[in-house]
């Protein structure tokens, strides 16, 4: 593609006034797969050192953005920067700055953790003494040492994932992208995971995530981007986004059935019902009230005890991508007559393979 | 966007991009080298083909055509006309398996990682082709062997090794051609099967392993023109003198050097731009 048709028409603030800048700066990108728009005039800003999560469903176009920023896909127009760098223009430097830990474990099956990472050292111009220190300092850090001489093909799936973190890691880069980093992992180890990454943001890295869990999103990012067939459908902070899509919803089970009722009106009195009223659910003999924060939460359970309530059950959940969706967009994330999200899942496969 | 917009040129580094320096790139051919051949030391099995290869391929031909092509109890007569000739041979089937590995290191993610480091990503490819020769290497040494033991005799050492370097040369540009169809075609079948259906007539119409003189008019005018029969041929005579070389050798090098310039390039290409 001719360079030219990338010149930037857009103004970028790299540099905005109140001192944080951007880690990535994204404007109007466009990514055709054949007659399928992958991303459609995506508009997105990370700050440094915070963590944006993108959120959307499968064929959203996350990977393509991320594969965008990674310089593996060469956006049709548009601009993106990375770290100041220019995703098309300055590819090799963009590099140097940083790590990406795809949706599929991008390490070598054949070779031992240790020999992964100190061949990441060495292609990152680390001398060999500092490219094995840095391997098991990082085996050390995501607790691999004792599979560290073993084939990466033999680690569990948790195992393999933090491989793969700690791979995105040797060079210290300053922006990571972590490309629905949980996605097949059972529960424990999705925390396992999300521990690494909440400590990898604590070194200061600025991260970008995407996930097709609200709940992730919500676990490690502070501000969301919710995408949908590659447009940018909302964009804020977690809680504005939660506050805009109901928060998430306490479902609470008296011990005694009869209490149903008594307990929906002690928590409408109380006034903690959030942003909307206490619903009895008869079925399951639970009542559910939307909260906004831990600290409702809390309010909640001692709302209930003052009026001498005693409880069951008491869970809490977040609304689901669908729901987000259905309230964002007014259709499912993931509804059967969604042709266009198929389609341009299948020419991303398609390129892909 | 919440942060004031400024309108100041968007670049806020230097546009300049530097390239990768030579030591580095030195550095990180290694660095891919030493990758593969961890798998070796990993997977034992993956040298099978170039240890066994050699072996069937050469006791396959010499007993159960040599009788028939140089007449019978004339084995060794066979074994000095088809050995030179297996060196091409090779050369090719290993360039073929340089495809069909590279795609299967295409569908798992560690090319996604490669491609995302600060290295010229024809660092990989060159990786790749190094360790191919030193396999090539390993399986033409094996053919010698074998076919020292089976009678094989070489008068002239030097041109034995010039033989060597010849069918090195040209195997490393046929490499260039499968990676590029091991980047671009869909799956590691479709190359095996697109590659025996141009390899196989390339290896039989040409005089790997017989003379072409009893062939039809039109056969012998492809094998005159196939690469693999200069290279048998210049191979045969560095090993043996005989027979005047240049020309063959000449003709070879020229293929080489034509196939790299056009195919190296394309796959570097490819390579950069795969989706």
């Amino acid at each position: 593609m001719a360079a030219g048709t990338l010149v930037p028409m857009t103004r970028i603030d790299d540099n905005p006034t109140d001192g944080v800048r951007n880690a990535v700066t994204v404007r109007g990108l466009v990514k055709h797969y054949g007659e399928t728009k992958a991303l459609d005039g995506v508009d997105l800003d990370v700050r440094e050192g915070t963590v944006r999560g993108v959120l959307g469903p499968n064929g959203a176009g996350k990977t393509t953005l991320v594969r965008i920023l990674s310089t593996l896909l060469t956006p049709d127009s548009g601009r993106a920067t990375v770290a100041g760098y220019d995703v098309v223009r300055q590819p090799r430097s963009l590099r140097r700055v940083i790590g990406l830990t795809g949706q599929y474990a991008s390490v070598d099956e054949k070779l031992s953790g240790r020999e992964n990472l100190y061949m990441i050292g060495r292609l990152l111009d680390l001398s060999r003494k500092d490219a094995r220190a840095r391997a098991d300092g990082l085996l050390e850090r995501f607790s691999l040492t004792d599979a560290a001489k073993r084939p990466a093909s033999t680690y569990s799936g948790g195992m393999r994932r933090r491989l793969d973190l700690a791979a995105s890691m040797i060079g210290s880069p300053s922006v990571l992208y972590l490309d629905e980093p949980t996605t097949g992992l059972d529960p424990r180890t999705r925390n396992e995971v999300w521990s690494e990454v909440r400590r990898m943001v604590g070194d200061g890295v600025t991260v970008l995530l995407t996930t097709q869990y609200m709940e992730e999103a919500e676990q490690l990012a502070s501000e969301l981007t919710v995408i949908d067939r590659g447009k940018v459908i909302a964009n804020g902070g977690i809680d504005e986004l939660k506050a805009k899509v109901g928060g998430r919803a306490l479902r609470i089970r008296p011990a005694d059935p009869l209490e149903l009722r008594p307990t929906a009106t002690a928590l409408d009195d109380f006034g903690l019902t959030g942003p909307g009223s206490a619903v009895v659910d008869t079925a399951t003999g639970t009542v559910l009230v939307p909260i906004l924060s831990d600290e409702q939460l809390t309010a909640v359970v001692g709302a209930l005890s003052a009026r001498g309530i005693t409880l069951a059950d008491l869970s809490t959940e977040l609304p689901s991508l669908d729901e987000v969706f259905l309230s964002l967009t007014g259709h499912r994330a993931t509804a059967p007559d969604d042709q266009q999200t198929t389609q341009a899942d299948r020419a991303y496969e398609e390129a892909a393979v | 966007m919440s942060a004031t917009v400024i309108d100041v040129p968007a670049q806020t580094r230097a546009t300049d991009d530097p390239r990768v320096g030579l030591s580095a790139h030195i550095r990180h051919v290694r660095a891919l080298i030493r990758r593969n051949v961890l798998w070796i030391r990993q997977d034992p099995e993956s040298m099978f083909d170039v240890i066994l290869m050699p072996i069937v391929f050469t006791l396959l031909f010499v007993f159960v055509f040599g009788g028939a092509i140089a007449g019978k109890g004339n084995q060794d007569v066979y074994v000095n006309y088809v050995v030179p000739g297996l060196m091409a041979m090779m050369g090719m089937n290993i360039a073929m398996g340089v495809g069909t590995g590279f795609n299967q290191d295409f569908q798992t993610g560690v090319m996604d990682r490669f491609r995302s480091l600060p290295i010229s990503r024809a660092s990989v490819l060159i990786a790749k082709i190094s360790v191919e020769i030193g396999r090539l290497l390993v399986a033409t040494a094996i053919l010698l062997a074998v076919g020292f033991m089976l009678g094989l005799s070489v008068s002239n050492v030097p041109g034995l090794f010039a033989a060597i370097g010849l069918s090195m040369v040209f195997g490393s540009s046929v490499m260039w051609i499968f990676l590029t169809m091991g980047v671009v075609m869909k799956n590691a079948q479709a190359i095996q099967g697109m590659g025996f259906l141009v390899l196989m007539p390339l290896q039989f119409g040409s005089s790997i392993f017989s003379p072409p003189s009893t062939m039809p008019g039109w056969l012998q005018a492809f094998t005159d023109y196939n690469p693999l029969s200069s290279l048998a041929d210049a191979a045969r005579g560095l090993m043996n003198g005989g027979q005047p070389v240049a020309h063959d050798v000449m003709v070879t090098l020229l293929w080489s050097v034509v196939i790299t310039a056009v195919m190296a390039p394309v796959a570097i290409h490819k390579y950069r731009t795969k989706n």
